[in-house]
């Protein structure tokens, strides 16, 4: 058994990252889309500690960056739910396809 | 007062009238303006009467040769070291005598129209017109550059174009003025560009310096004569198309197709512009440059004669079919005009072969009385009659006996009957033409006889014929007719141009204006005079057994030409050509393939590119759907595309 090296972590990184992608495209519920999206930033996350490991061992410039990114999506899904909700409360709705009142 | 004074004052004034009464009179004092013009155009005419006598008999003459003086002169655009357009004063022998007849017609007119304009709404207009027109004919006849004749070449065009559609509420004063202005500015084109080649050959505007780089032989005047465009040298390329100009004003075949309409302005400005002064700007125009004619280009100098000749024939052939007094003698005005012309082309440079210059500003300043004043009196007449058409005037000599009187002394001075001025003036015309041209000699003489066949048949129909009765029916006002012959503000004008058109014959001219300057001493030839008076009494004596008493004759005779006459009484169609040439073909023709291009070509361009802009817009606008996740699609695909390029292509770079 070889040892777990810096590819590893970015193939995972990269399946979480298009995960994350392709649920945001198809999903047409809001819920569903806002983790996606919380897939593709955890993706990001691997990705720093992951460069922050094998490139930088002495520094932790990668994993400040995590807590950053985090606390930016906690932030953010508060925000978006709070969105969610009041469309809920006008259309009855969370699917994306009916919330298109930006258009005009 | 000096001359440079005076002759600033004597555009000076007229130009003040006009402000005076165009910005302030005609809201202060419209009833004023007419007297307060008149006073001033008096004080002009003094004026200017006092600085030619001053050049005649004081200071002009020096060694028995009048010189050209240049009274005053500032440069007003430079363009060069060497060429500028100056604006100035010249005196010599030909701008004196016009400053004479200008100043002195335009006062006979003013002092008529107090009488004949009183009553219009817009009588003030009218006197600040005419004094816009005389400020500019005055600065015409005064200009010591080419150039500033040709800005006041174009001032006058203006002022006879307002005047012409002074009624502006008749379509057909409109059209008339529209045609004047249109047709002279074609010929005006002409002219700037002849003006263009004279000056780049000669490198000056000014017209001492062209006049004199090109009639002694130098550099500039091997060069013009070398230049050649179509096998014909500059200089009578300039020249003509010059003359152009010149033709077009003083309304010479083929651009004279705009004076007999220009009759539809009032009488009296007929007689001042359209008859006595703006036409004779050709004229001017030809003699200031006669120099550079009869020096160097003799060709050019044929061709005036050859166009004033037969412009001359052919107004007076249309002249005899005319019905309308104002058109008869709106073409006997351009038949004396030819006259004046022909003159000018017969003449050569210097002593005896200069006859024909001297006669033709002798014919110019007696013509100026005698048409004024016919004119005048026509004005008169329809003043009384409320019609112009001559068929509906007749006997009315007992009505308006001055006006008679005046009218049979024009008509005898420009039949050319002994003892009135137009005898002496177009005796010594022929005489010109004699010695020079026997085929323009001939013309002349047919002409004269036609010409007084016209005048007297005109005479004839206004004054005798049937007897005249009043046609209460058709005028608005009952009573107008017991308002008498006319005020004496249109009696006295009359009768002083009477009494001038008798004297002004007997002027030596030839001491005063000759080509070169030295005194002219004609000798009067009694065998000469015989053939012409014998023909021009003939022809009076033929009107009036024609006219004097209404019979069948006229018409009979007209109907054995009937080719002629019908041809003469359309005005041999050369309206309709124009017409046909300008509408049909160029409006016509090439006004459909312009269409064509603009609705296809034109129109087309703008089309598509509104097409596409369209299309373009609606593609765009569907990709803005609301959707956020076709978005996000936009968004991904485009970072995709830029860590593609970046990956694989940034290095190529």
């Amino acid at each position: 058994m070889s040892d777990i090296g810096l590819g590893h972590f970015l193939i995972v990184s990269t399946m979480l990252f298009f995960i994350g992608i392709y649920g945001f495209m198809t999903r047409r519920n809001m819920i569903t889309m806002l983790m996606s999206v919380e897939l593709i930033l955890n993706a990001c996350n691997i990705n720093f500690i992951a460069f922050n490991k094998f490139l930088f061992p002495n520094q932790l410039d990668g994993v400040f960056f995590t807590l950053f990114v985090i606390a930016i999506a906690a932030a953010e899904a508060a925000v978006a739910i709070a969105i969610i909700i009041n469309l809920y409360r006008n259309r009855k709705s969370i699917d994306a396809e009916d919330a298109d009142m930006m258009r005009l | 007062m000096s001359d440079s004074l005076a002759l600033l004052l004597v555009p000076a004034l007229p130009l003040a009238a006009f402000l005076l009464i165009f910005l302030v009179g005609r809201v202060y004092f419209p009833k004023f303006s007419g007297i307060l013009g008149t006073v001033i155009m008096l004080a002009t005419t003094v004026i200017s009467m006092a600085t030619a006598y001053k050049y005649f008999f004081v200071t002009g003459k020096v060694d028995g040769v009048y010189q050209h003086l240049i009274a005053f002169k500032f440069t007003w655009l430079p363009f060069s070291e060497n060429v500028s357009i100056d604006m100035g004063a010249i005196m010599d022998p030909i701008s004196m005598v016009m400053i004479c007849v200008v100043t002195f017609i335009s006062l006979m007119v003013h002092i008529y129209s107090l009488g004949y304009m009183k009553g219009e709404d817009r009588f003030a207009i009218y006197y600040s017109y005419l004094g816009l027109f005389t400020f500019s004919m005055l600065g015409l006849v005064l200009s010591t550059n080419i150039f500033q004749i040709y800005i006041f070449w174009e001032l006058v065009g203006v002022s006879s174009f307002l005047l012409i559609g002074y009624y502006f509420d008749k379509p057909s004063a409109v059209a008339a003025s529209k045609k004047a202005f249109i047709v002279t500015r074609f010929a005006d084109a002409g002219f700037l560009i002849g003006i263009l080649v004279l000056s780049y050959y000669t490198g000056t505007l000014d017209f001492e310096t062209m006049i004199a780089r090109l009639t002694v032989p130098g550099s500039e005047l091997t060069a013009i004569t070398t230049a050649g465009f179509l096998g014909v040298s500059a200089l009578t390329w300039g020249l003509m198309l010059v003359f152009m100009g010149g033709a077009g004003k003083s309304a010479m075949f083929p651009l004279h197709i705009w004076l007999p309409d220009a009759m539809e302005g009032p009488t009296p400005v007929s007689a001042l512009i359209h008859a006595a002064t703006m036409v004779v700007a050709g004229v001017y125009l030809v003699a200031r440059l006669f120099p550079i004619f009869a020096i160097s280009c003799p060709v050019g100098l044929d061709v005036v004669a050859y166009i004033g000749v037969f412009s001359s024939m052919f107004a007076a052939i249309i002249a005899c079919t005319q019905t309308d007094i104002k058109r008869v003698l709106a073409y006997s005005t351009m038949s004396q005009i030819g006259y004046m012309m022909f003159a000018l082309g017969v003449a050569g440079y210097g002593g005896e072969n200069g006859l024909g210059f001297t006669a033709s500003f002798f014919h110019l300043f007696t013509h100026a009385m005698f048409k004024a004043l016919l004119f005048l009196g026509a004005g008169a007449v329809i003043h009384y009659v409320h019609s112009n058409d001559m068929r509906d005037m007749g006997g009315l000599r007992k009505h308006m006996p001055v006006t008679h009187i005046a009218f049979l002394i024009a008509c005898l001075a420009i039949a050319g009957v002994p003892g009135f001025a137009g005898f002496f003036s177009k005796e010594e015309i022929l005489t010109a033409a004699h010695n020079s041209n026997p085929i323009i000699y001939w013309c002349a003489i047919a002409t004269a006889a036609l010409t007084a066949f016209y005048m007297f048949r005109l005479y004839f129909n206004i004054f005798w014929n049937k007897e005249y009765h009043a046609h209460h029916s058709d005028s608005h006002h009952g009573d107008d007719h017991h308002h008498g012959e006319a005020p004496w503000s249109m009696k006295a004008p009359l009768i002083i141009l009477a009494l001038l058109s008798i004297a002004t014959g007997y002027i030596p001219f030839g001491n005063f204006v000759s080509s070169d300057g030295q005194a002219l001493h004609s000798e009067f030839h009694l065998t000469s005079a015989i053939l012409p008076v014998s023909l021009a009494i003939g022809a009076i004596i033929v009107a009036m057994l024609f006219y004097r008493k209404k019979n069948a004759v006229p018409d009979k005779i007209a109907g054995t030409i009937k080719g002629v006459y019908t041809g003469a009484l359309h005005k041999f169609y050369i309206d309709e050509l124009y017409l046909f040439v300008t509408k049909k073909l160029i409006f016509g023709i090439g006004g459909t393939i312009a269409a064509w291009f603009d609705k296809n070509v034109v129109d087309g361009v703008v089309n598509f590119s509104a097409t596409v802009g369209e299309n373009f817009s609606d593609t765009l606008k569907k990709m803005q759907n609301g959707k956020v996740q076709s978005y996000a699609m936009y968004f991904f695909t485009g970072v995709l595309g830029f860590v593609l390029l970046f990956v694989f292509l940034w290095d190529k770079f």
